[in-house]
């Protein structure tokens, strides 16, 4: 029984510390996907102004707050715009930048596997 | 013929990439804020700054009237600068000045008013800057004037003489 009883111990502190170091990587992954206005080419993750300062609080709030990656994003970009965010997501203003890579491949392929064939 | 297709082909992809450079390179990548007005207040709790009282911002600030949430700070100069317009401000009744005061500390922010007059009717303490990130602010001073529960112009920097006017004509 005493076994038993340590072993659940173990097992709740072993998944507590789980759960604050997830809660932590997801922190260090938004603060990374999120660009600091006020400075030249860092995240909030990188810098250390005030501004970036307040959005590790109020993301960490956030998160405890129980909201997921994608509500955070959405809170951010509803209050500076789709620019806060370094990975943007595939809209009419960006779909060229996601759809180019995978069409010139395509391409590419395409002319490969035709040059091949035609060598053959 | 198969010559022909693999010509036709890169000649299009270059287009392409001359299209996309071109269109991107056009576009500016300076950062400029959005100035984005007619959006409603933004809903959060913050703490009075003298009563440390918590209070909603649907609570500060009531329909049909015009108000004007300046975010600033002890440590802000130009804060220093664009006060006496806000205390000029204070003399017109159709509006009242909520104050954001933005990761300061009280004492500072204390002398501050005693120092300089205290034009604003409620000041919001915002400690950890949280506040300021819901109404979309880069740092201090920032100013909005609010009318209905609605942002109908936002000020990011000092306010002048000019600004000042501005807000007056808009009120009116």
């Amino acid at each position: 029984m005493k076994i038993l009883k340590l072993f659940f111990i173990i097992f709740f502190i072993f998944s507590f510390n789980h759960l604050e170091a997830n809660t932590d990587d997801m922190k260090i992954k938004i603060t990374k996907n999120l660009r600091c206005l006020i400075c030249q080419g860092q995240s909030v993750y990188d810098s250390d102004s005030e501004f970036a300062n307040s959005m590790k609080v109020l993301v960490d709030k956030k998160l405890n707050e129980g909201f997921s990656e994608k509500q955070i994003y959405d809170f951010f970009k509803e209050k500076y715009g789709e620019w806060i965010l370094y990975d943007p997501e595939l809209n009419k203003n960006t779909y060229i930048l996601w759809l180019l890579p995978i069409l010139i491949f395509l391409i590419g392929g395409a002319i490969v596997v035709k040059n091949f064939k035609i060598r053959k | 013929m198969n010559n022909k297709i693999l010509k036709i082909t890169t000649t299009a992809i270059f287009i392409i990439i001359f299209v996309v450079f071109y269109k991107a390179l056009r576009d500016t990548n300076i950062y400029t804020p959005k100035k984005k007005s007619n959006n409603e207040i933004p809903l959060f709790s913050a703490n009075l700054f003298y009563s440390n009282k918590q209070i909603n911002s649907s609570e500060l600030f009531k329909l049909d009237k015009f108000y004007l949430l300046n975010i600033w700070s002890s440590w802000c100069v130009p804060c220093r600068a664009e006060h006496s317009l806000l205390m000029d401000l204070t003399k017109n009744k159709k509006i009242k000045i909520i104050g954001l005061n933005y990761k300061d500390k009280k004492n500072n922010a204390e002398n501050f008013l005693n120092e300089l007059g205290n034009p604003y009717q409620e000041i919001i303490f915002d400690k950890e800057g949280i506040n300021a990130i819901e109404w979309g602010a880069f740092g201090v001073p920032e100013s909005f004037l609010i009318n209905d529960g609605i942002v109908i112009k936002k000020y990011i920097g000092p306010l002048n003489k000019e600004l000042v006017e501005e807000i007056r004509l808009l009120i009116k």
